[in-house]
C-alpha cells in the first residue's frame, strides 16, 4: 500500500478531525459552526474520491463508437444533495446565532451559560 | 381505489410535503392550521390503510418512477415501518389539534403559517425515513426532518430555546454526518445503496473491515440522533424550551424514528453476513441501556421543572427500548418495538397534559402547581392516568410492554435477574417522580393556583384521547403486539 496513492483519504481524515476538534473545543458559536462545515466538507471529499476512476472522464454519452472510461457519476450526484443539506444547516445555524446575539448580546458559549444561570 | 392503494407509500410522504408550501402561502393562521391538521390527519389515514394492508399481505413495495429496484429508489413498508408510521402521524395529528389553542400563546399569529410549514416538513421527513428502502434517501429525509424540527424547537417563547436548539443542531448534524460516512464506506465496498441489495453484496465483499467501520459510524451517528445515554445531552433542554405541542410531537416521534433506522441497519443489513455482529451490538448497547434507565430516572426524581423531568424520563425510556433490542431475541425485540409504541402513547399524553397546565400556570415548576387539581380536575386526572401508564400499572399500555420486556430478560440467562432488578428499580423511581407532581397538585396549596381555570376543550379532547388510548391498548394490545412481533421475526430473519 503506497502512501501517496491513498493520500486523498488522509486529507479526508485530517480535515474531518480538524472540523470535529473545532466543534468540540471552540467556545465561540461561529467558530463551532465553521468547524461543523469543515466536518461536512471532509465527507464530501470522501464521496468524490470514491467515485474517481483513474484516467476517467465526465460520463457524457458520445456518439462515436469505442470504449471510454468514465468516473462514477453517482457519488457526485449524491454529494450534490449533501452539499445542499450542508448549506441549509449552516444557514439555519447562522440564523440561530443571530437570534442568540439579539437576545443575549454575546455569542460566547460560557457567557450565555452564565447569563442563563442568573 | 385500488389504483390509489398502490401509490400509498409515496403519498405518505408527498401529502405532507406538498401541503407545507401551501400552509405557508395561506397567510391566515387559522386556515394554515386547518390545512396542516387536515394534511396530518390524511397522513394518519394513509398510515392506517398501509397498516391494514401490511397485516393482510405482509408488506408493500413501491418503485419510485417505475425504475427497477437496485437502480431506482425503492420504497418499502413492512410491519416495523407501519407501526412507526402510526405513531408519527397519530402523534402529529393529536399535537396539531391541541396546538389550535396552545400555540397562540407561544408564537405570534403572523408567524404561525411558517411554523405550520416547518411542522409539515418535519412530518414529511419522518414519514420518508420510515417508507424508504434506500440508505442515502434515509439521510436526506433525516436532514429534512431534523432541519424542520430545529425550527420548531426554536419557535419557543423562552430565549433559552436558542442555545438549546444550537446544541441540538450541532449534535444532530454530527450524527447525520457520521451516518453519511458510514453509508459512503458501504457504497465504496458494495456499490449499492438499496438496503436489501446491500445485505447480499456484503456477503460477497472480501475485505470486511471497511464494513465494520461503517457499522460503527452508522450506529454511533444514529445513537446521537436517538439520544442513547451518553449522547443524550441535547435532549433535555430541547424538549424543555420547545413550544409545548412541539414537545409532544418530538417526544413521541423523532428519537423513535432514529431508533428504527438503528435497528433496521443493525439487524437487517449487518447481522446476516458479519461475524458475531449481534454479540458486538449487544455489548455496545446493553451497558448504555442500563445506565440510561438508572441515570435518566434518577435525574427525573430530583428535577423540579416538569417538562425537563419528563424529558429525563424519556432518556430512561429510550434505555428500555434499547435494552430489549440488545437481548437480540424475538421476545426482546418484540418488547422493544412494543415499548416504542406504548411509550409514545404515554409520553404524548403526559406532555399534552402539561400543555393544558401551561394555559394557567406561567412557569411549569413543581412549586407553582400546588393545589391546582381543584381548579383543573380534568387536566390533573389526565396527568395522573398517563403517569400510571408511564410507570407500568396493570391495565395500561405501559404495563404490557414492561411485562414483555421482563419476560424477555428472564429468558436471557443468569444476567436476566440483574436486568429485571434494574427495570423494577427504575419503575419505582418513576412512581416517585410522578407521585411528587400528583401530591403537589392534589394536596398542597399555593396562591398562583387559585386563579387557574380549566384548559379549553380543544386542548382537553386530544389529551383525553391520548389517555384513553393508553388504557385501550393496555386492555387490547392486539394490533401493536401483532405488528411488533412480526417486525421482530422479520428483523431476526426468521420466517413468522
Amino acid at each position: 500500500m503506497n502512501f501517496l496513492g491513498i493520500y486523498y483519504y488522509w486529507v479526508f481524515a485530517i480535515l474531518l478531525m480538524v472540523g470535529f476538534y473545532a466543534v468540540i473545543a471552540k467556545l465561540n458559536l461561529i467558530k463551532k459552526l465553521i468547524g461543523l462545515s469543515l466536518f461536512q466538507a471532509a465527507v464530501f471529499l470522501l464521496y468524490i474520491t470514491v467515485g474517481k476512476v483513474e484516467g476517467g472522464t465526465a460520463p457524457i454519452f458520445a456518439s462515436a463508437a469505442g470504449e471510454r472510461l468514465f468516473s462514477n457519476p453517482l457519488p457526485q450526484v449524491l454529494i450534490l444533495t449533501a452539499i445542499v443539506v450542508g448549506i441549509s444547516t449552516t444557514a439555519l445555524g447562522l440564523g440561530i446565532i443571530v437570534r442568540i446575539k439579539e437576545e443575549y448580546g454575546t455569542i460566547e458559549e460560557q457567557e450565555i451559560q452564565e447569563i442563563d444561570r442568573q | 381505489m385500488t389504483a390509489l392503494q398502490a401509490h400509498l407509500p409515496a403519498l405518505q410522504v408527498v401529502v405532507p410535503m406538498l401541503s407545507a408550501p401551501l400552509a405557508m402561502l395561506l397567510r391566515e393562521h387559522r386556515l394554515s392550521w386547518a390545512l396542516a391538521t387536515a394534511a396530518s390527519l390524511c397522513a394518519f389515514a394513509i398510515a392506517i390503510s398501509l397498516t391494514l394492508s401490511v397485516i393482510d399481505t405482509g408488506g408493500m413495495r413501491y418503485l419510485m418512477g417505475s425504475w427497477p429496484a437496485p437502480f431506482g429508489i425503492e420504497l418499502g413498508v413492512d410491519a416495523m415501518s407501519a407501526l412507526l408510521l402510526l405513531i408519527v402521524t397519530g402523534a402529529s395529528s393529536l399535537a396539531l389539534i391541541a396546538g389550535a389553542s396552545s400555540l397562540d400563546r407561544e408564537i405570534e399569529v403572523e408567524r404561525q403559517p411558517l411554523f405550520y410549514a416547518a411542522w409539515l416538513l418535519a412530518l414529511a421527513g419522518l414519514c420518508g425515513i420510515l417508507v424508504t428502502a434506500d440508505a442515502f434517501n434515509i439521510f436526506v429525509f433525516m436532514e429534512i426532518s431534523a432541519l424542520a424540527s430545529y425550527v420548531l424547537v426554536a419557535g419557543g417563547p423562552d430565549r433559552r430555546a436558542l442555545p438549546a436548539v444550537f446544541k441540538y443542531l450541532v449534535m444532530g448534524t454530527i450524527g447525520a454526518t457520521f451516518y453519511l460516512i458510514g453509508v459512503g464506506l458501504i457504497y465504496l465496498m458494495t456499490g449499492t445503496l438499496n438496503l436489501d441489495d446491500i445485505v447480499y453484496r456484503i456477503g460477497e465483499v472480501a475485505e470486511v473491515k471497511p464494513i465494520l467501520i461503517a457499522a460503527g459510524f452508522i450506529s454511533v451517528g444514529l445513537a446521537l440522533k436517538a439520544a442513547i445515554f451518553p449522547l443524550h445531552v441535547w435532549l433535555p433542554n430541547a424538549y424543555t424550551f420547545a413550544p409545548h405541542v412541539v414537545t409532544v410531537f418530538l417526544a413521541a416521534c423523532s428519537t423513535k424514528v432514529a431508533l428504527y433506522v438503528l435497528l433496521r441497519f443493525n439487524f437487517v443489513v449487518f447481522k446476516p453476513y458479519l461475524e458475531d455482529h449481534d454479540l458486538k451490538f449487544a455489548i455496545f448497547l446493553l451497558p448504555l441501556s442500563l445506565l440510561a434507565i438508572l441515570v435518566g430516572s434518577a435525574v427525573a426524581m430530583f428535577e423540579s421543572n416538569l417538562k425537563r423531568m419528563l424529558a429525563w424520563s424519556s432518556v430512561a425510556q429510550i434505555g428500555y427500548i434499547t435494552l430489549g433490542a440488545s437481548l437480540v431475541s424475538v421476545a426482546g425485540l418484540t418488547a422493544s418495538l412494543l415499548h416504542i409504541f406504548n411509550h409514545a402513547l404515554a409520553k404524548s399524553a403526559l406532555f399534552l397534559a402539561l400543555a393544558c397546565l401551561a394555559i394557567s400556570v406561567s412557569k411549569l415548576r413543581i412549586e407553582n402547581i400546588g393545589g391546582i387539581a381543584k381548579r383543573m380536575p380534568w387536566t390533573m386526572a389526565a396527568f395522573l392516568l398517563a403517569g400510571l401508564s408511564l410507570i407500568g400499572v396493570p391495565g395500561t399500555a405501559g404495563f404490557v410492554s414492561k411485562w414483555y420486556l421482563i419476560t424477555a430478560t428472564f429468558d436471557s440467562g443468569p444476567l436476566g435477574i440483574l436486568l429485571v432488578a434494574v427495570i423494577v428499580v427504575s419503575s419505582l423511581m418513576a412512581v416517585v417522580y410522578i407521585w411528587r407532581v400528583v401530591e403537589c397538585a392534589y394536596f398542597r396549596e399555593t396562591d398562583e393556583a387559585q386563579s387557574a381555570r380549566e384548559a379549553p376543550l380543544m386542548l382537553l379532547l386530544p389529551t383525553w384521547a391520548a389517555v384513553l388510548l393508553n388504557f385501550y391498548f393496555g386492555l387490547f394490545p392486539g394490533v401493536p403486539l401483532e405488528l411488533s412481533s412480526s417486525a421482530a421475526t422479520l428483523l431476526l430473519g426468521q420466517t413468522p
